[in-house]
């Protein structure tokens, strides 16, 4: 019967193929095109000085010079450095700290009260993105129309401002976080919610605080939703820059990396577009993109994920 | 004693929550009332002399400008396009990858969950490249090439689908094999089964992808993606629209562009506040196997 099973298995495995390269040719084809195509035009492209001065046609090989050019180029420094502070602090005090403090909060205040507070937090996500960004700028206009200077900061006596244009840098770390927490929110809850009961118990007969029982049973149970949200919130933050081009394009020093490489290849007031260097700067990203996700790989158990399908064709 | 302290904790918990949360609610508040104010100061809406009141209409008026309709339009073409062609081809190749066996399964199942994970925002640049070839070529390209509705919806169902395809081979996991196995001892083709009998029975699942798939396209991917790649206005989104708005208004005019932007959210909402259940399993869809 066995042997039977497995004779039938082999058969079917031929037809399956065709079928199977059916079924996914579409997807393929729009991976290839979007994907894989343009990962390899971006590195061919940093390796020319194809710009729009050029055209397509009349551009020549540079080897690394674009790459020269960044390390010698005193902007890089300080975008690195305005981009590291701008993941790091986003990264520390929403995606993973306010995702954290919400979780934790949500799940233990009445739980109706803690999926209203939760659903408030999701509205950012599905928000358009411009109307998300857009309620940021007139929250932050200066007097009298802005709504952070005449209902939190006049009452304490603070002179009002154009919020955005004095902390710029708190602005997009604000902007990007307010949607960002949510994601970890939602993944810290369920692990929340998916501890065993009797855990909460022991340590109440053990006379634990709240505070302990967060420190002693929560977090130690949280260490990999915690790693797996760090690791992928990174790399969204590290390359995403649409709140930022809406909320300031760059203005006051908001120029983080991937945004540069943006306005350098497709978008500036000049209409000068250095696809070469912006393809550098970009093919950078592009790499640290590709270790990172393959970092994030090991936070799924990928055997358990990627095993034969367990039914075979009949 | 004890329940006293306990009420307390709650109460000082609940504070908490609602100081952090005070910028969106804020930011909602205000959106709604300057829709239908002359203007605001912070939350108050005031008339011309700066006093209360002022309530007006009027920001809706730019409902009879026909490049809203047209953009908006767009919008739809665009986000339903995603959304059908998300669903589609992310079902059957999430079919595949869920029933069949066959060489490389073990590397396409990698890669989707590493292009999951890849931003391909920063490929932006490159993926101009690729749209100029596709204009090249004839008819395809007129459809699907750069500055075309077409194109735009291509590329954002392309960056949408790593994510589907991994949540459809879930949805897909869980259904049991017998009902597919009788279809196809009775003849039916391997493509008549995952049509007719499989995908009616992931309903719920499919709902939330597609409703989770129109909100993205509608309200995210409607905005980069257009921007970089369209040229002309009337071939915009209503965010490219509305970014169009806030860059070029004086604050005295914020009114109308809160209301644009109130007309952009309203169908996210109703989705939204509709699905709220269904899409949070799609929220944490990439943690799957994690916890």
């Amino acid at each position: 019967m066995r042997g039977d099973l497995r004779k039938t298995n082999t058969r079917s495995g031929r037809g399956d193929r065709w079928n199977a390269i059916g079924f996914l040719f579409p997807s393929l084809l729009l991976v290839i095109l979007f994907f894989f195509l343009p990962v390899i035009i971006t590195f061919f492209l940093s390796a020319t000085n194809m710009s729009s001065s050029t055209g397509f046609r009349n551009w020549q090989w540079v080897g690394l010079a674009n790459y020269t050019k960044i390390l010698n180029s005193p902007r890089a420094l300080s975008r690195l450095w305005l981009t590291l502070q701008y993941v790091a602090l986003t990264l520390v005090f929403f995606n993973v700290g306010m995702g954290l403090l919400l979780a934790i909060l949500t799940t233990r205040i009445p739980a109706r009260m803690g999926t209203l507070f939760r659903v408030v937090w999701l509205l950012p996500r599905v928000t358009p993105i411009v109307v998300y960004v857009m309620m940021w700028i007139f929250l932050a206009a200066d007097a009298p129309y802005g709504v952070i200077n005449q209902l939190l900061l006049e009452p304490l006596g603070v002179a009002p401002r154009y919020w955005i244009a004095a902390h710029p840098l708190l602005a997009i770390v604000l902007v990007n976080g307010y949607i960002g927490a949510s994601f970890g929110m939602i993944i810290f809850t369920s692990a929340i919610q998916s501890i065993p009961p009797d855990l909460f118990w022991a340590a109440v007969v053990d006379g634990a605080s709240w505070w302990k029982q967060i420190r002693y049973v929560v977090l130690p149970l949280l260490r990999w939703p915690l790693l797996f949200v760090t690791v992928y919130q990174t790399l969204s933050l590290l390359m995403s820059f649409e709140q930022i081009l809406i909320l300031t394009d760059g203005a006051y020093n908001t120029e983080v990396w991937a945004l540069w490489a943006y306005h350098r290849a497709l978008n500036n007031y000049w209409g000068h577009f250095q696809w070469g260097f912006g393809a550098a700067l970009a093919a950078i990203l592009v790499l640290i993109g590709i270790m990172l996700s393959a970092l994030y790989l090991r936070f799924f158990r990928l055997n358990t994920l990627i095993q034969r399908p367990q039914i075979e064709s009949p | 004693m004890e329940r006293l302290s306990d009420w307390m904790t709650r109460i000082f918990l609940m504070l908490i929550l609602i100081i952090v949360t005070l910028p969106i609610v804020l930011g909602y508040a205000w959106l709604l009332i300057s829709t239908f104010s002359r203007r605001t100061f912070g939350l108050i809406p005031v008339n011309a002399r700066g006093a209360f009141g002022g309530f007006t209409l009027q920001n809706w008026s730019f409902l009879k400008d026909p490049l809203i309709w047209q953009v908006t339009l767009n919008t739809l073409i665009f986000a339903l396009g995603i959304t059908v062609g998300v669903i589609v081809l992310s079902a059957s190749a999430g079919y595949a990858l869920s029933r069949m066996n066959f060489p490389g399964r073990r590397f396409t199942l990698t890669l989707t969950l590493l292009l999951h994970a890849f931003p391909s925002i920063t490929l932006l640049l490159a993926i101009y490249f690729v749209l100029r070839w596709i204009s090249a070529l004839p008819v395809i390209g007129g459809l699907f090439g750069y500055n075309t509705l077409g194109g735009v919806t291509l590329v954002s169902i392309a960056m949408q689908l790593p994510l589907g395809i991994w949540l459809m081979k879930g949805f897909f996991d869980h259904v049991p094999w017998d009902m597919e196995r009788a279809a196809l001892i009775d003849g039916c083709s391997r493509f008549q089964a995952w049509w007719k009998v499989v995908m009616p029975q992931i309903r719920p699942g499919v709902f939330a992808l597609a409703i989770f798939s129109f909100i993205q396209g509608w309200g995210y991917y409607s905005f980069l993606i257009p921007y970089s790649f369209m040229i002309d206005q009337t071939r915009g989104t209503i965010s490219t629209y509305l970014n169009n708005m806030i860059s070029t208004t004086s604050p005295v005019n914020y009114g109308q562009v809160a209301a644009v932007g109130l007309f952009q959210l309203i169908p996210v909402l109703l989705f939204f506040l509709l699905a709220q259940k269904y899409l949070l399993r799609i929220f944490s869809g990439g943690m799957k196997g994690t916890a």
